[in-house]
């Protein structure tokens, strides 16, 4: 553990590969910006790898402000004990009070490791964070402005709050496509500091023999929210409006059927009996009726908002909100509704 | 070469298989109601580590930590033909979270090494279905200081000291190589796990930890006095040691454990608060189609954590 430092800052970890930046690295770098307001501190970001200093920029531009680069040809392809190694190395030189990794196969090899070592509080696979006062109830004691680190636990079945009194730095995953994406910012600026950490053949205990990694595809199966669109939409032009909405709310793009009959989408995105079957933690259906097949691939979602002008639309009847009104017109207003909530109030919430 | 694989077992709430039973009249989990079962994966990271000893000769020691009751697990691992059992089991290592237990299981790992000699593997599940966190696995490995090998899909080859499994990354595989000793998470679509023997069944169902025994006992006798009781104990856990089925058993300090480190003083994270997800769809709420509306709808989303 490390000392508590009040003035520490949030880390994010880059997740890259092959000089290509993880989505969800991006996502947490928004989140990062957010919690380090609150907190009155800046964001830093590890990014270790070979050549990868190029990508320090748009990390800047997502929200960080200060950039730990370190680049090692034995660090081209990642290992969890090197990668571990610089991390390790950072956070004893640099006493962060967060450190947040994407919940990815990655970040879930790895960031274990690190806690154990700086013998830390990790907390895997969050969905929300949110800094606030909390009173232990044992010791009475307030803790200022810690980390709650919001989970799914028990299968599902429960919401887990878990905080760390005062215990630095405070670890989490956090999962894919939970924290929307910022609009990049490219006139931000921010420092990019080189770190050099020896990396000997001893921090190397695995030899890659063969990978083969598939193009990321649409990952409906995984994907927390799902925004997907159907017949009703009209135009493959106004198809665009879905994928918009799934940007804004950090989604993968779904559809019916009729949509991709209709040409406006793959059929790698259909949904429902002849298509992929879903149940992700929020579905969204626009301007689909709502056919039996179709339900039978995402009604097990735990949370539905149905928007079909026809009110009497079969879609309604698995809903848990109906929103009677055009997609085409509902979708920008609900886009726009994304994009404006508070970045500081947002995570508000009665207590 | 003859391997000593090292397996890490939990006995955990069945979350998969929630049944009205389980439910309270507020459409809430009552966890006491759901049944203890074998974690799945622990299932399959045993099948490894047993597909390990007929390949290549060996043994294997399989180690669970928690409550007696979760013994079961253990016996689980007899009548698939494990070597030998060992249940750590302490009221000083409760409320331990992923931190406390790696230290104290990678504790009676090093513990299994003094006494029954150098572990070449240790096998544990890719993650436990209660928490789904992933982290004791890796987290041991570097209090042990061994390399990890996470989401092993297929052990490919085994050779002297160096071996290369196939992992899982997402989206694709990867085969890598290594030396001994190494800690190796499995994923459910690595093997198939064999049933229990019957034979094995039949010859270890009698097999008990002492703190069962005593429980037996207690429960057995509560109208006997102390000294009968005590009596009874010592002539059963004799018998059972006579016929090799008293199961090792282990506490704190046992394995040499800084208590420090173990339980709630050894555990960073907290459980602040918990809230139960009604399981029972809400009904149906028609949203207006205007600003307002969907402002106070995506609101809702974000207060219930659906959105974050």
């Amino acid at each position: 553990m490390i000392p508590v430092n009040r003035q520490g800052e949030v880390w994010v970890y880059a997740e890259q590969e092959g000089g290509i930046l993880n989505d969800v690295a991006l996502e947490l770098c928004g989140k990062a910006r957010d919690l380090a307001d609150e907190l009155g501190v800046s964001v830093g970001a590890v990014l270790a790898g070979h050549e990868v200093d190029g990508l320090a920029r748009r990390l800047i531009a997502h929200g960080v402000d200060r950039v730990y680069l370190t680049e090692h040809p034995r660090l081209a392809h990642f290992q969890t004990n090197s990668y571990a190694k610089v991390l390790i190395e950072m956070i004893k030189k640099h006493a962060p009070q967060i450190v947040l990794f994407g919940a990815t196969h990655v970040g879930r090899d790895l960031a274990p490791r690190v806690a154990s070592a700086v013998r830390a509080g990790m907390t895997a696979d969050c969905t929300d964070l949110q800094i606030k006062d909390v009173t232990d109830p044992k010791t009475k004691q307030t803790h200022e402005k810690l980390l709650l680190q919001i989970r799914p636990a028990f299968g599902g079945n429960i919401v887990a709050t878990i905080v760390n009194y005062d215990w630095w730095p405070q670890m989490a995953t956090v999962r894919e496509g939970v924290m929307p994406m910022r609009d990049l910012d490219s006139s931000r600026t921010g420092e990019t500091i080189r770190e050099d950490v020896e990396i000997t053949a001893a921090d190397m205990p695995l030899k890659l023999i063969e990978r083969h990694v598939e193009p990321r595809t649409v990952n409906l199966k995984g994907a927390r929210v799902i925004v997907a669109g159907g017949g009703g939409i009209g135009t493959k032009e106004n198809f665009r409006l879905i994928h918009d909405l799934a940007g804004a709310i950090g989604g993968a793009v779904g559809a019916s059927r009729a949509a991709v009959d209709g040409g406006f989408i793959g059929k790698e995105h259909q949904i429902g009996q002849t298509g992929t079957t879903v149940r992700p933690a929020l579905y969204i259906a626009c301007a689909i009726s709502g056919q039996v097949q179709h339900r039978a691939g995402m009604e097990e979602s735990a949370k539905i908002i149905a928007i079909n002008k026809d009110r009497e639309a079969p879609i309604h009847s698995v809903a848990n909100y109906g929103i009677v009104g055009d997609a085409n017109q509902v979708i920008p207003i609900m886009i726009k509704a994304l994009r404006e909530r508070p970045a500081a109030e947002k995570n508000q919430q009665p207590s | 070469m003859p391997y000593h694989s090292v397996v890490c077992v939990k006995q955990v709430p069945d979350t998969a298989n929630i049944t009205a039973q389980a439910m309270k009249d507020d459409g809430t989990v009552n966890r006491a109601a759901l049944p203890a079962i074998f974690n799945p994966e622990d299932l399959h990271a045993l099948e490894a580590a047993l597909e390990v000893r007929e390949r290549f000769g060996g043994t294997v020691t399989v180690l669970t930590m928690g409550p007696p009751k979760a013994a079961e697990v253990l016996r689980e691992c007899l009548y698939r033909g494990v070597d030998r059992a060992i249940m750590l089991t302490d009221r000083r290592a409760a409320a331990s979270d992923t931190l406390a237990t790696s230290y104290i299981l990678s504790q009676a790992i090093k513990t299994i090494a003094d006494r029954f000699g150098d572990y070449d593997f240790v096998f544990c599940g890719r993650q436990a279905i209660d928490g789904d966190t992933a982290q004791v696995g890796p987290q041991c490995a570097e209090k042990l200081g061994v390399a990890q090998v996470t989401y092993m899909e297929e052990l490919l080859r085994l050779d002297g000291r160096t071996v290369v499994v196939q992992r899982n990354v997402g989206n694709g595989w990867e085969v890598v190589e290594t030396s001994l000793p190494v800690m190796i998470t499995v994923i459910d679509s690595a093997n198939q796990p064999r049933p229990p023997a019957a034979r094995k069944v039949m010859l270890y169902k009698r097999a008990r930890v002492k703190d069962e025994v005593v429980g037996e006992v207690k429960r057995g006798m509560a109208e006997d006095s102390d000294e009968d009781r005590q009596a009874e104990i010592q002539r059963r856990l004799a018998d059972l040691k006579d016929r090799s089925l008293l199961i090792d058993q282990w506490d704190l300090d046992d394995v040499g454990a800084d208590i420090q480190r173990c339980g709630l003083s050894g555990s960073p994270t907290k459980v602040y608060r918990i809230q139960s997800i009604v399981l029972t769809k809400t009904g149906y709420k028609e949203v207006p189609p205007t600003e307002l509306g969907v402002r106070e709808l995506i609101q809702e989303l974000i207060v219930d954590h659906t959105l974050g």
